[in-house]
């Protein structure tokens, strides 16, 4: 699987309350919640991404509230991929609890900026900086991770497991 | 190699008798909580996937706390939603408006967390009963789906950081000033993926309330537990609050932990953290002239008994200075009851501040109490984050109910020494 898309480039410590803020938590439509996804610190985001285009943070990405609706608001806006230094915990498990890709990868990030277009393979985990032509390796997923990922989730995963006794 | 508080826990959860950090394993959940803007997600992926039961009726825990009393008319529906399914699979503790409380403030009270149970929470903040010695994370709203159905969890084992609590702290110094102490000192990806645990004899200078301030804001720095050595004072609110069965856990003499900070407490000064991150802390004789807008007293943080005598200790015959709203809102019904009855509500309303039903409304700009454009607040709650409580560009400086009564007589950030 791989994806390309353009670069939307922000800082350490984006928590969740700026992805998607706590006064749109009153729906859990993803698409109603894409509608404010960055608002808060990028208020043209929403406007201006496009199927595909990619997330590159510096550390902590997705810090603080548990929230779900955080990735779901990413994963709805068409966004392939989140690359960040490093993700806060609960946010890198819902995001893989709900099939969002995220590579964690500070090489990448350090070598990329706003509008760069990049090409992300998330067998290898190859990331390549088309624009600036450079080539990045992200760490890979453990085994249990890539089947829950390939599953299209955790809860479709438990259930192939149920039904496969 | 020995195993840390947290390891113990989760290696026999797994039933397994030995777990190493980063070790994948799959465990049983003792709880599996959810509030009113997790649960919605959770109940639509659980009946997405076709299931029809719970694991266990008794060891879920559905609390409508954040929009409620409901806020708008979507917020009622959200509710409504997570109420039948309630209704449907029999959920034991489904806790109505009436019953209710800040979901952290009320699991403890009810008895529902004790020592070594294993609790996920779709809320980053369920880490608070580690206070207990429970090992107890935030998770989204899918792991707690899968929770309900399969009363199991995945765990990627964490390493920890040990954190040896030293001496008496001084007057007006609470949990919420050590905790940011901490914050500001290893950052808020300082305890990335990794457990916080708290021993040392300072703890016996630490009430429970402290504690559980302490253990909620362990996520604060990033951290995937916060998790405190059981004493004396645990185990006699275990025996006050609940009949459930617990085990204590004790590390190994020989458990590795990445980091060992020994903390004296009795150097710790009243601490505020500035806008917008929880580390960026100053000791109150450093934070300068702080005009205030709104003081917030209260939240899953700073909502329980011991917060709000502290902070009726100080204005109690006093006057909030005009201009400035204050809003109090006690944890759960148990709590507001309890102060009304020591008289504490009196003192808040005599000196002129509200006091709202329990509800995380506030703290997360949801309402009661949400902030304009360029409006600062202290408040007593665990986030700073631009637009946190309300506009992008209002600003919130996190403190203890010691500081945010103080500065509500002010005006300004004010040191409670000096009221």
């Amino acid at each position: 699987m791989k994806a390309k898309g353009r670069v939307f480039r922000y800082n350490d410590n984006v928590d969740t309350d700026v992805i998607i803020p706590a006064r749109y938590l009153n729906t859990s439509d993803p698409k109603e919640l894409a509608k404010h996804c960055m608002e808060d610190i990028d208020k043209d985001f929403a406007q201006n991404v496009k199927a595909g285009d990619i997330i590159v943070a510096g550390k902590n990405f997705g810090c603080g509230s548990s929230r779900e609706h955080a990735p779901l608001a990413i994963k709805a806006s068409s966004v392939s991929c989140v690359i960040a230094s490093t993700f806060a915990r609960i946010f890198y498990r819902n995001s893989i609890n709900i099939g969002l890709p995220i590579l964690e990868c500070d090489e990448a990030v350090q070598g990329s900026e706003a509008g760069d277009e990049l090409e992300v393979d998330f067998d290898t985990g190859i990331i390549r900086n088309l624009t600036k032509g450079t080539t990045f390796k992200a760490q890979p997923f453990p085994e249990f991770m890539k089947k829950i990922m390939a599953s299209d989730g955790l809860i479709n995963y438990i259930k192939n497991k149920n039904q496969s006794g | 190699m020995g195993m840390t508080m947290s390891q113990k826990i989760l290696a026999a959860h797994a039933g397994l008798d030995k777990v190493v950090p980063g070790q994948l394993i799959e465990a049983d959940l003792d709880l599996v909580l959810g509030n009113d803007i997790t649960t919605p997600v959770a109940v639509k992926e659980f009946k997405k996937a076709g299931l029809d039961k719970v694991f266990d009726r008794k060891k879920i825990a559905i609390v409508p706390d954040h929009f409620t009393p409901n806020k708008d008319i979507k917020a009622a529906e959200q509710c409504k939603y997570i109420r039948e399914f309630a209704r449907d699979m029999d959920i034991e503790n489904y806790f109505e408006v009436g019953e209710m409380g800040i979901e952290h403030c009320l699991i403890p009270e009810k008895g529902l967390a004790v020592p070594g149970d294993l609790i996920i929470g779709a809320d980053s903040h369920t880490c608070t009963y580690g206070a207990l010695g429970a090992f107890s994370t935030g998770v989204g709203s899918t792991d707690m789906a899968a929770g309900m159905a399969t009363g199991k969890a995945w765990f990627k084992v964490p390493s920890a950081i040990k954190f040896v609590l030293k001496n008496k702290p001084q007057e007006w110094v609470s949990g919420k000033d050590i905790i940011l102490h901490i914050i500001g000192m290893i950052s808020v990806d300082g305890a990335l993926y990794r457990s916080m645990e708290f021993m040392g004899d300072g703890l016996a200078y630490l009430t429970m309330d402290d504690r559980f301030t302490m253990a909620n804001m362990a996520i604060e720095a990033g951290a995937k537990n916060g998790i405190f050595m059981v004493d004396d004072i645990t185990l006699e609110y275990v025996k006050e609050h609940s009949s459930k069965e617990y085990k204590v856990y004790e590390p190994d003499s020989d458990a590795e932990y990445d980091e060992v900070y020994e903390i004296d407490l009795s150097k710790i000064e009243p601490t505020v953290a500035f806008p917008h991150l929880p580390d960026n802390t100053r000791t109150i004789d450093n934070v300068g002239d702080i005009e205030i807008d709104q003081v917030v007293i209260g939240s899953c943080t700073n909502g329980r008994l011991g917060d709000l005598r502290v902070a009726a200790k100080i204005l109690k015959g006093r006057k909030v200075k005009k201009g400035v709203r204050v809003i109090v809102f006690p944890g759960t019904q148990n709590i507001y009851l309890q102060a009304l009855k020591e008289g504490i509500i009196a003192d808040f309303i005599e000196a002129g501040a509200v006091v709202s039903t329990p509800t995380c409304g506030p703290c997360l700009g949801g309402h009661m109490g949400v902030l304009a454009k360029g409006e600062r607040a202290v408040s007593t709650t665990n986030r700073n984050f631009v637009g946190r409580m309300g506009h992008p560009e209002s600003e919130i400086y996190l403190a203890s109910p010691a500081v945010a009564a103080a500065s509500a007589i002010t005006g300004k950030i004010t040191d409670p020494r000096k009221v």
